[in-house]
């Protein structure tokens, strides 16, 4: 499989990414890891005219604490982030999730930053961030701006960015010492998950349980009127409108939701 | 486009396409065939190779990403004699293979792997190759010869 034919531009800096970006328009899509992009281009699902490469952009990959808040620069990869002894330290459930995402290979490519502008349901970051009370920084033409977590997975693979806009940075609310819990149910490391659940202190982030990474709300509001964990995850799936498809029913996922929701409570209340 | 990559060692420039895939640019330009394509849906791991000495699924990645790095293929493998690498030596010594079709791969991600964790545990390889697909050995003794090429005692 080969992807349709395609200008390939590579770029050093927000400053040039942002300038090619607004010549081009929806033309252009931006490369950064590659490892959502591609397969979708070799599909042929995706036939950019322009594929942007940001990856030499060395200024947008870092971690580090900045005032109360973890700032992690968007082209940081999944490898990069479950070995940083500050994320470790201070955005727990993050460092954990980039570490269970695909395989070796996968997370020696893939970058938070490509992962949550491709906004996969299906995909461990999205849900984890909607946990962390996370934050995306976002540069265009018009300057910076953010945009919470909840407010940035609109529909399935739908995101409020606009295609002259680059993501720089991804922000967590400091989490050190903050319990947390990460369960994944999967055939095979390298497949997305069937149903996936990350919860940090009493939020609750719901992968494949929809067309968007959800926030289990039911479950959040039981435990914050002191329900216990067996009677608020059995919450978890209120609300869900998970797929049904070969591989799962969406009653199956709703009991994987379930079960998977209480794991990571216990987990996280340990 | 121009595309200048250091394979093993080398330094290769072709002129390509700018959609062409690594592994293909492996295969048919610098005329390595040692890196097998499988899936070719970033799967199966059979065209794994070392990019900066990392493991990279190559059927998933632009030969134009990799312009100006360095890539290292099961051919680039060499022991300190010259002849088959630690990995490749325990891969035979332990029957890490059978049909063969896996292993460049195989190897590849077990080099990386090692790299990282020089002493791993039988899960740890477990875990680091769970991005290679091996449809003959049922793994065993592919987690044996990592083991082995780690210098540690292989157990069962």
């Amino acid at each position: 499989m080969i992807p349709a034919a395609f200008s390939y531009r590579r770029v050093s800096t927000v400053d040039e990414a942002l300038s090619v970006l607004g010549e081009h328009g929806d033309d252009a899509k931006v490369l950064a890891g590659g490892h959502s992009l591609l397969p979708l281009m070799k599909l042929r699902f995706a036939t950019p005219e322009i594929v942007v490469d940001v990856a030499p952009i060395d200024e947008l990959r870092y971690v580090r604490v900045d005032g109360d808040a973890v700032a992690i620069g968007a082209l940081s990869r999944y490898h990069d982030l479950h070995h940083d002894e500050v994320l470790r330290e201070h955005a727990p459930l993050l460092a954990q999730v980039a570490g269970a995402i695909g395989d070796q290979q996968v997370r020696h490519r893939g970058t938070i930053g490509g992962s949550l502008a491709h906004a996969d349901a299906a995909a461990d970051l999205p849900a984890a961030l909607l946990a962390s009370g996370g934050t995306l920084v976002v540069r265009g033409p018009g300057g910076q701006r953010e945009i919470a977590a909840g407010e940035f997975f609109l529909g399935p693979f739908t995101t409020p960015l606009e295609p002259d806009e680059l993501i720089t940075e991804v922000r967590v609310p400091v989490a050190t010492g903050i319990g947390w819990g990460f369960e994944k149910f999967n055939r095979r490391s390298i497949d997305w998950a069937i149903v996936g659940v990350a919860v940090q202190g009493q939020a609750v982030g719901l992968i494949n349980m929809g067309g968007t990474p959800v926030r289990a709300t039911a479950t959040e509001e039981a435990l914050a009127a002191g329900a216990s964990i067996a009677d608020a995850a059995a919450l978890a799936a209120e609300g869900a409108s998970p797929l049904s498809e070969p591989h799962a029913s969406a009653e199956y996922r709703a009991h994987l939701a379930r079960v998977l929701t209480a794991r990571a409570l216990t987990a996280a209340a340990a | 486009m121009k595309v200048s990559i250091e394979v093993n060692g080398n330094a290769v420039t072709e002129e390509v396409e700018d959609r062409t895939l690594l592994v293909h640019y492996l295969r048919e330009n610098a005329g390595l065939t040692g890196t097998n394509i499988g899936c070719d849906t970033t799967s199966c791991g059979a065209c794994t190779v070392l990019l900066d000495g990392e493991s990279v699924k190559s059927c998933t990645v632009l030969a134009a990403q990799a312009d100006g790095h360095k890539v290292t293929t099961v051919e680039g493998l060499r022991g300190e004699d010259g002849d088959l690498h630690p990995v490749q030596r325990a891969f035979r010594e332990q029957h890490g293979l059978q049909c063969g079709f896996c292993t460049p791969g195989m190897i590849m991600a077990s080099v990386s792997l090692l790299a990282h964790n020089p002493k791993p545990t039988r899960d740890e390889v477990r875990e680091g190759l769970e991005g290679n697909l091996c449809r003959c050995t049922g793994y065993h003794n592919i987690v044996s010869a990592v083991i082995d090429a780690s210098g540690q005692e292989v157990g069962q």
